[in-house]
């Protein structure tokens, strides 16, 4: 169906047929099961690195956004920061609260890491994913990532702790409702790649999809910062506010498999905003794809640690009813849009030229901008200007004694 | 099917990240609203006012370091202001130049504190907190060319100040206050029309003006419900009746009006800092007062706008050389008497951003 059919990078077909070669036949059924612990290995590998590289990447960012330095203790620009972090954690001591429920207080940190490492099983970081040519890739996503949402909630509910318990609430609450605008904000790229898997999606965008529909990607985004609750929406944690939230009772290793899963949810967050929205792998020419990939990547990381960076957190009340009033609404809109625009673009074989999409582009932004200005004038704060303060004439310290 | 619901109550703190101190408050929650609060205090009581009666006038300085840790200048001022009062001492007017600079940097670096927390508070990572940080440092390092210290200074003495400020303080004032007012505005400008800001804080924790004032509640708190009452203003202390300044109020008296009348005080501080570096006359920067200070029998009550509000400092002497009693008007303490009126209905979030925005520092309530 599509001309790019070498293997870029090793997925699961071409390492279950080299096992198969290399193995004698009688042990030929093993070549499945040796190809997937090859291909967990290796992504579980590369993924909690790039997580360890990732946060020194955030705290050093962060520091110089605060006017800090950061760390830059140890190694090279504090590059071995995270391995510190490690030893750290590994010595201190594991507790479990006595009445703590101790299969749900355990298992969470696992139900919260293993969902992230399986979404990278189907980003496409070269020609194909890890999994090949998976063609539910995005259902996939959106499928697994909410796994999140009950480890969480046996997190706080397993430490019996009320601030694990609020924050518990909290996320359920929200990561349910942020659930709804994110599978709608993707729908957009649905309709205009007419593909659920990923590399198919990176192969349809001859104009980033960021660029064709603006409200998609932005709707997407702030759900995805919700998803994985960081500021404005970090109301699971919410530092200032509950101590800790949901891992508040935690320690050891147990409390850095949360704090793992917690820091590779952006990354992965990055990945896919990258494939669906910036065209995932395609570039200029001398430049691969790959580090394309992983420049655009850290580019919507830094975007989201900006953001992070710089705004405070908003109410429980407030989140729910940005969900469900503004970016719901908006999601429908974008859906409604592109699907008109489809039908009237797409010529007889189903496909939308490059001009088109440059048209489309036009018009996305025109109506993004219009809707997000009508959006906030519904939702947002009415009017910035303050009444002019009065004196008041219960204590008046200029008026005359009488 | 109705749903079987119950509240719970949860302890906030001592332990907590904001209860600027180690405050507790037992807050009674209905999922995520506010139905009843119980502060409790006294995990900072250091006996300061017992410790005075043992102390002489002139060691207390130190104990008044202690109160209000974020603007001891303002401490010490009002500490002096009452032992002055009760001695029958007059400080040269140089000192009193002098003392009113450093209250006024006091004041700012103690607001820009109280911003910073509560943007904390409000869930901004730090960023602002930092920023608000990097001008205090300044004014930290210009309290430290006066004293050698830069928290807990006991700058001032009953009668004037420690020592004369060395050559190099006055260009390094002059500089600091030039570039403070750039700082308020870049400050603002990450902060003030800020949406998010806006959507958490106004109209929210209001309280009316009838109700701070019968709470007794004073400074940036009181003005931003509209009440024009400043000591500096309404018994004018030191020097205020020569300077030129305004006093800022907010509208509604929610919390965004008590970080806006913060911001407009840090600039009106800027202006008396101006003026008091061309005004400053040359002269002794301390009476002739002795070392013992023996008052005479009697009692005397000073009071200051220090950056919370009314500080002030009742004396009583017996003649002796430490005072018969000592008893400290701590705003901090005073303005959390509307704590429970101010959080009950709101919800879990907007506790915090109340309590930030009362600006409280726990050395001051549990003295």
């Amino acid at each position: 169906m599509h001309e790019i059919q070498t293997a870029g990078i090793l997925d699961f077909g071409s390492l279950e047929r080299f096992f198969q070669r290399v193995l004698p036949d009688s042990l030929d059924r093993f070549a499945f099961f040796i190809a997937a612990f090859t291909l967990a290995f290796i992504v579980i590998n590369v993924m909690v690195q790039t997580t360890a590289v990732y946060t020194w990447f955030e705290r050093r960012v962060l520091g110089r956004f605060q006017g800090r330095l950061g760390p830059n203790r140890w190694g090279p620009f504090g590059m071995l920061q995270p391995i510190a972090d490690l030893i750290k954690l590994m010595t201190k001591e594991d507790m479990v609260p006595k009445i703590a429920d101790r299969w749900s207080f355990n298992l969470a940190p696992i139900i919260l890491v293993f969902p992230t490492l399986l979404v990278v099983a189907v980003i496409p970081f070269g020609p194909d994913s890890f999994l090949g040519r998976l063609n539910i890739g995005i259902l996939f996503v959106l499928g697994v990532t909410s796994v999140n949402t009950i480890a969480i909630f046996m997190a706080g509910w397993g430490s019996a702790n009320k601030y694990a318990m609020l924050g518990a609430m909290r996320g359920v609450a929200m990561l349910v409702s942020y659930e709804v605008p994110m599978a709608l904000g993707v729908v957009g790229v649905l309709i205009l790649s007419g593909s659920l898997a990923m590399s198919d999606i990176v192969i349809q965008q001859n104009v980033p999809f960021l660029i064709v529909q603006p409200l998609g990607f932005l709707i997407f985004i702030a759900a995805a910062s919700a998803e994985m609750s960081r500021t404005p929406f970090d109301q699971i944690e919410a530092e200032s506010e509950l101590g800790s939230g949901y891992n508040t009772e935690y320690s050891s290793m147990k409390f850095g498999m949360l704090f793992l899963g917690e820091f590779m949810a952006p990354l992965v967050t990055g990945m896919i905003v990258t494939t669906l929205f910036l065209s995932g792998t395609r570039g200029f020419d001398p430049i691969p794809g790959q580090v394309w990939f992983v420049g655009k990547t850290f580019a919507v990381v830094f975007a989201l640690l900006w953001v992070r960076a710089t705004w405070p957190r908003l109410r429980v009340d407030q989140i729910m009813a940005f969900a469900w009033k503004g970016l719901f609404g908006m999601a429908l809109v974008n859906i409604f849009l592109i699907a008109v625009e489809v039908a009237v673009f797409q010529d007889d074989a189903g496909k939308i030229s490059t001009n088109s999409l440059w048209i489309m582009s036009a018009i996305n932004w025109a109506i993004a901008i219009g809707v997000i200005v009508a959006v906030a004038n519904i939702l947002g704060q009415p009017n910035l200007e303050r009444p002019t303060p009065v004196p008041s004439p219960l204590a008046n310290m200029y008026a005359e004694a009488d | 099917m109705a749903v079987k619901t119950e509240p719970v109550t949860i302890n906030l703190g001592p332990q907590h990240p904001s209860t600027h101190g180690v405050f507790r408050l037992r807050v009674k929650f209905d999922g995520e609203v506010v139905l009843d609060v119980e502060p409790v205090f006294g995990y900072l009581h250091r006996g300061t006012e017992k410790l005075a009666e043992s102390r002489t006038y002139v060691q207390i300085v130190t104990l008044t370091d202690r109160l209000d840790y974020t603007a001891s200048m303002s401490n010490n001022l009002s500490y002096v202001l009452a032992v002055e009062k009760l001695a029958g001492i007059e400080a040269p007017e140089r000192a009193q130049y002098i003392r009113v600079i450093c209250a006024e940097l006091a004041r700012i670096s103690s607001h820009l504190m109280a911003t910073g927390f509560l943007l904390n508070d409000l869930g901004a990572f730090a960023t602002p907190l930092m920023y608000c940080f990097r001008e205090r440092e300044r004014i930290l390092d210009l309290f430290e060319m006066l004293c050698g210290a830069r928290i807990t200074v006991s700058y001032m003495r009953p009668g004037g100040v420690l020592q004369d400020p060395p050559d190099d303080f006055w260009p390094a004032l002059t500089r600091i206050n030039d570039d403070l007012p750039q700082y308020f505005d870049e400050l603002e400008s990450l902060i003030t029309g800020n949406e998010i800001v806006l959507a958490r804080t106004r109209d929210v924790g209001t309280i009316s003006a009838e109700h701070a004032i019968n709470a007794s509640i004073s400074g940036p708190i009181l003005r931003a419900t509209g009440v024009q009452w400043d000591v500096r203003r309404a018994d004018p202390y030191e020097i205020y009746d020569r300077l030129d300044f305004d006093i800022p109020i907010g509208a509604v008296g929610d919390t965004f009006d008590r970080y806006l009348v913060r911001i407009q005080e840090m600039r009106e501080s800027v202006k008396i800092i101006r003026q008091c570096i061309e005004q400053t006359p040359d002269g002794p920067y301390r009476a002739d007062a002795p070392w013992f200070i023996r008052a005479p029998e009697g009692d005397a009550y000073a009071a200051v706008e220090g950056p919370k509000g009314e500080l002030g400092f009742y004396m009583v002497s017996d003649g002796d050389i430490s005072p018969y009693r000592c008893k400290i008007r701590a705003p901090s303490f005073i303005n959390l008497t509307a704590l429970t009126d101010m959080l009950v209905g709101w919800k879990m979030g907007d506790l915090i951003t109340i309590f930030g925005s009362l600006d409280v520092v726990l050395g001051e309530v549990d003295r």
